[in-house]
């Protein structure tokens, strides 16, 4: 990525064919923290990891419930998540009061990608730059789609987004197989363990994370603290399993101080796009 | 107190209005304290309810109105409320849930007032895969309904992607639709019955010009609630047969055809399972005139003509 003379705005073609200004929103995907999401034939798993401005203040939310049956979790800017996710839940609740349905998860997501095309294509507004990871249900089962600033969108078994993301993807791909037939429970394991990828070496513990789940029959609801805390250290306790598995399991070992400053000032809505 | 009638809703294009706004003239002539503003179906404007409330309106009933002392008004038409009234009605409706599905049953008569003026109006319809929509009342408003939904069928239909809408969701949009229409004082002068079949949930459900509506095992519309609803109550159950439902739809269209005097005797009886859509050829039912009192009928009153 470098800066060149077609890139000042969206509506600018590069003679490659590309529009810089969208390839930039997409990088601020990559630069927020990292969130991750994984479904069965019948629940959808978000899990995010939570970033706070400093240590005084408290993390910032990126998991948002839309519907009962469709949430959210976002990466990159967090203001144009929130501007999203409150579109997205007007167009259920309007939906749910013409039909009294549920918005089927596709049709939003269509919905969604569609608002985001537009600002691609006008001069005076700028591309989303948030990267949204969709989980819902719909008459076919539970659904995890990832729409893209460039309006794009794609569905997905499991798939991570923001910083260190590609950690998490390995191990995803190493397990998605199992993920149709897993178990609710079995998914909220594979999914900390993702999200304990992308810390790579810093601690994982409940404040660090957020897990999401909403099913067949089970409304969306944020996971509480405690419970993450519970299965955190039963997974400590199992550790010889995925041990097994991951070579790298053995810097679980507390690295606080380092791992923590370590951490890419970029976070989200105060890197710019200057690179 | 001075009641005069005023002659009234004539239509007079504006010419000065650039966009032809079309006005109704009223002419208003009022002796005494109390004056009636009609004609036309048309109700009152807001300016006129306005004046007529800082004059001590009394009330309001139908398209009438009690008005103190009012000078000539011009009122514009769009801004007019109107209430209209039906043309070609169809009559009662009736609709149960059965074992596999649903039964609705409806005559094919279209009256004209008390003519019975149109013998073969089909007022039961299928609405995408899994509904069916009866209705009684004004046949055109219907045919508009029908239009609508098709619309929404269709772009239900183009999203392509495995989902459909279900007769709760067309339920409840038909709702939307009579309860919206109502509030501009422009309804669908019609009584609806929705019902269908989704992954082996059973739906039947009713909605009225005024936006009512609800869910039942059996519903009726129009005479039906009066005549049909009793036996339903009876002897409707759970689980019925095909054939015990249509025997129970055809007594209460026996009773509607002997009763209702816009009842036609050539009805059609639709069904809706999961499998699909089935509407009966027209046919009639028979009826028995064989009583005593209808043998001989000037026995209790002879007369030269």
């Amino acid at each position: 990525m470098f800066r060149n003379q077609y890139d000042t705005d969206v509506t600018t073609w590069s003679p490659a064919g590309r529009l810089f200004q969208v390839e930039y929103a997409m990088e601020a995907v990559k630069q927020g923290s990292a969130a991750i999401g994984l479904r069965s034939k019948t629940h959808v798993v978000l899990g995010c990891v939570n970033k706070a401005q400093s240590e005084l203040s408290s993390h910032q939310k990126k998991i948002f419930k839309v519907d009962d049956h469709i949430g959210v979790a976002i990466a990159g800017l967090t203001a144009d998540g929130r501007v999203l996710s409150k579109y997205m839940r007007n167009e259920c609740i309007n939906y749910g009061f013409g039909y009294e349905g549920k918005l089927p998860v596709g049709r939003l997501v269509v919905q969604l990608a569609d608002k985001a095309q537009v600002c691609t294509q006008r001069s005076w507004k700028r591309p989303y730059g948030v990267g949204l990871l969709v989980g819902g249900l719909d008459e076919s089962g539970a659904h995890l789609y990832y729409n893209c600033p460039s309006g794009n969108y794609f569905e997905y078994q499991a798939f991570a987004i923001g910083s260190r993301s590609q950690a998490a993807k390995t191990y995803l791909e190493r397990k998605f197989e199992t993920f149709t037939d897993a178990s609710k429970d079995e998914l909220i394991r594979h999914a900390i363990f993702a999200i304990k990828e992308t810390l790579q070496g810093e601690k994982l513990t409940s404040s660090t994370c957020t897990i999401a789940v909403l099913g067949v029959g089970e409304p969306f609801h944020i996971l509480n603290q405690q419970a993450i805390e519970e299965l955190i250290k039963s997974f400590e306790i199992a550790e010889e399993e995925p041990a097994a598995d991951e070579p790298d399991a053995a810097p679980e070992v507390e690295q606080p101080a380092a791992g923590d400053q370590a951490a890419p000032p970029a976070d989200e809505g105060a890197a710019p796009m200057e690179i | 107190m001075d009641l005069i009638q005023i002659r009234g809703g004539n239509l007079v294009d504006h010419e000065s209005d650039s966009q032809r706004t079309q006005y109704c003239r009223f002419d208003v002539v009022a002796f005494g304290s109390v004056v009636v503003v009609g004609g036309g179906g048309c109700w009152l404007n807001q300016s006129v309810m306005g004046l007529a409330e800082s004059c001590k309106l009394t009330y309001i009933v139908g398209g009438s109105a009690y008005l103190p002392c009012v000078e000539r008004l011009v009122m514009r038409k769009d801004l007019c409320l109107i209430v209209r009234y039906p043309y070609v009605t169809g009559t009662s409706v009736i609709g149960i849930k059965y074992k596999d599905g649903i039964l609705i049953a409806a005559d094919m008569g279209g009256s004209y007032g008390s003519t019975i003026r149109y013998k073969s109006v089909e007022r039961i319809k299928p609405i995408g895969k899994h509904s069916l929509l009866g209705a009684s009342g004004e046949i055109s408003d219907f045919q508009e309904i029908l239009r609508n939904l098709d619309e929404l069928i269709l772009y239900d239909n183009m999203w392509d992607d495995g989902n459909t809408l279900g007769p709760k969701e067309v339920h409840n949009y038909l709702t939307r639709m009579m309860y919206n229409r109502r509030n501009k004082f422009n309804p669908l002068w019609n009584s609806l019955v929705l019902g269908g079949v989704k992954n082996g949930q059973k739906y039947l459900g009713t909605v009225s010009m005024i936006g009512v509506h609800y869910e039942d095992n059996h519903v009726a519309t129009g005479f039906g609630n009066h005549l049909a609803k009793p036996i339903l109550r009876d002897e409707w159950h759970e689980d019925l047969s095909f054939e015990d439902g249509v025997r129970l739809l055809e007594k209460c269209m026996r009773v509607l055809l002997y009763r209702d005097r816009s009842a036609v005797n050539k009805l059609q009886i639709a069904k809706l399972t999961e499998e699909g859509v089935t509407v009966s050829p027209p046919y009639a039912l028979k009826t028995h005139w064989e009583f005593n009192s209808f043998k001989n009928p000037s026995a209790g009153a002879e007369g030269s003509w």
